[in-house]
């Protein structure tokens, strides 16, 4: 110890920027994607049809019970197969790519439960009162409930979209390259473990607290005066 | 206008709804009372199918709503609904409160829909609160922008489940009088509601409903002259004290 060397950091940054770049683009796609199959399997599980609802809880109970890791891994191994076995041609997707699927996938599980707890704080009545005037039932949702529900979670489905973005770092799994992951590949090579698990720990840290900070104060400016 | 027949709900074994059977004609104001639990806030809201039943009919405008056929979204936006609570959007402005249905259910254009919502807004006298939110107003003001948000739909009656009863008493007026307003313009009414003075000012007749079954429906004279039913009699002896 003693002798810390950070100028492996400066040697490197692009090949580090640019691992932060995929982290941020696989979190903002499995976000947005995650928010809307999630909704679309909050919805189902709220519904009145026995199979929506059967289906929807077993997709979501599913992903809840397996590790994240796994799925990586499975997707990665069994998406070019399916994709095969469907289109009948051979199409490489890579890890890169296989990651965005598999996250967008595995976050609308967690999604999906924040977004049912959501809608069912919106009161009744509020259902209730669009009916009454004449909404369908998909104006309801889309013009009611889910702006007053989204307004409610928004603290907590952020919260779980940071816990998405210290998670991208499990695509080491399959030699994918995010902000971890290049790191980890920097530190194979020059042999500077801890100035560069420190530099990431800290970049990590950094991003992730204001990040919830800003989750504070979106809470505070789009709260519904009751 | 409103033909409800032989109308019997039931939760799971619990019957909350016996062999209903009352009419609204045009322009008849209906109220109706009874004690908590007796099934007013159901029967009411089986006129416009918020709540389904299993047995009986309700004929609404000659359209019935038990019908799987019928366009429920539409016949809705023709039967006006004020409910207890309010139920304001809270994350709407008034105004968007007032217009948002004209456009998405009646294809009003929007400077239409403003026009129509504000003249409302205006004549249950809270222009001035247009650009406010449904949590920046009192109670009474609350209720009479529901009201005004449910005419802006140019709606062929009003159904009204307790309206006054989650005010403040000081504030039950100021909903009263645009109600008795709207009944003396013609408006065909049910309400419910066990404000007997609003009753003996515009009600044409009162329907007593206990424990799920109607029990009686009169007109207002007789109702308040000579209830025939012990019930009736005990449950006005009780209301009417305050
Ligand atoms: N979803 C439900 N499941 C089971 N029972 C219900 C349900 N909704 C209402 N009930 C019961 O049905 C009965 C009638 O309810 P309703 O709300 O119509 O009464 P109400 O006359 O409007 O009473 P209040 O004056 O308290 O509003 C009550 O006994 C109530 O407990
Ligand atoms: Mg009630």
């Amino acid at each position: 110890m003693g002798d810390f060397d950070f100028s492996i950091i400066a040697t490197n940054w692009r090949f580090l920027a640019e691992g932060l770049r995929y982290t941020v683009q696989v979190t903002l796609t499995a976000m947005v994607g995650g928010i809307l199959l999630g909704t679309l399997l909050a919805l189902m599980r709220l519904a009145s049809l026995w199979p929506l609802q059967w289906l929807a809880a077993a997709y979501i109970n599913f992903f809840r019970s397996v590790p994240l890791v796994q799925v990586i891994l499975a997707v990665y191994l069994i998406l070019p197969l399916l994709l095969q076995f469907l289109t009948g041609r051979l199409i490489p997707i890579g890890a890169d790519n296989s990651a965005y699927f598999t996250f967008t996938i595995f976050e609308a599980a967690y999604y999906a439960e924040i977004i049912r707890s959501g809608i069912q704080s919106v009161p009744r009545g509020q259902v209730a009162a669009g009916y009454a005037l004449g909404f369908t039932y998909s104006q309801t949702m889309r013009l009611v409930v889910l702006p007053q529900a989204f307004r409610n979670m928004l603290p907590v489905l952020l919260t779980q979209t940071i816990v998405l973005f210290q998670d991208v770092s499990l695509v080491y799994a399959i030699g994918a390259t995010d902000f971890f992951g290049a790191a980890d590949k920097i530190t194979q090579r020059d042999l500077r473990p801890v100035e560069m698990y420190t530099t990431v720990a800290v970049v990590y840290f950094v991003l992730c607290f204001a990040l919830s900070r800003l989750v504070k104060y979106l809470q505070s400016r789009i709260a519904i005066i009751r | 206008m409103i033909a409800i027949n032989n109308v019997s709900k039931w939760y799971g074994d619990f019957q909350v709804l016996t062999d209903c059977t009352t009419r609204v004609a045009k322009g008849e104001v209906v109220v109706v009372c009874g004690p908590s639990g007796s099934g007013k806030s159901t029967l009411i809201k089986c006129v416009n199918a918020l709540e389904p039943f299993q047995k009986g009919s309700v004929v609404v405008n000659g359209i019935a709503v038990e019908d799987t056929k019928t366009n429920l979204p539409r016949l809705r936006a023709q039967v006006g609904m004020v409910f207890q609570h309010f139920e304001l959007f809270p994350h709407m402005t008034i105004t968007q409160n007032l217009t948002v249905a004209q456009m998405k259910v009646l294809g009003r254009g929007k400077e239409e829909a403003l026009d129509k919502g504000l003249k409302l807004l205006d004549r249950v006298g809270l222009k001035s609160q247009a650009d406010k939110f449904p949590g920046q107003l009192s109670g009474g003001q609350q209720q009479r922008v529901a009201i005004a948000r449910a005419l802006a739909m140019d709606p062929i009656c009003m159904l009204f489940d307790e309206p006054t009863s989650a005010l403040d008493p000081e504030m039950i007026n100021e909903v009263l009088d645009v109600m008795v307003q709207l009944a003396r313009e013609g408006m065909t009414m049910m309400c419910v509601t066990h404000e007997m003075g609003f009753a003996r000012k515009v009600a044409h007749r009162v329907i007593f409903m206990d424990q799920g079954a109607i029990v009686e429906d009169a007109t207002k004279d007789d109702f308040f002259g000579k209830p025939r039913s012990e019930r009736a009699q005990s449950f006005l002896a009780k209301i009417l004290q305050h």
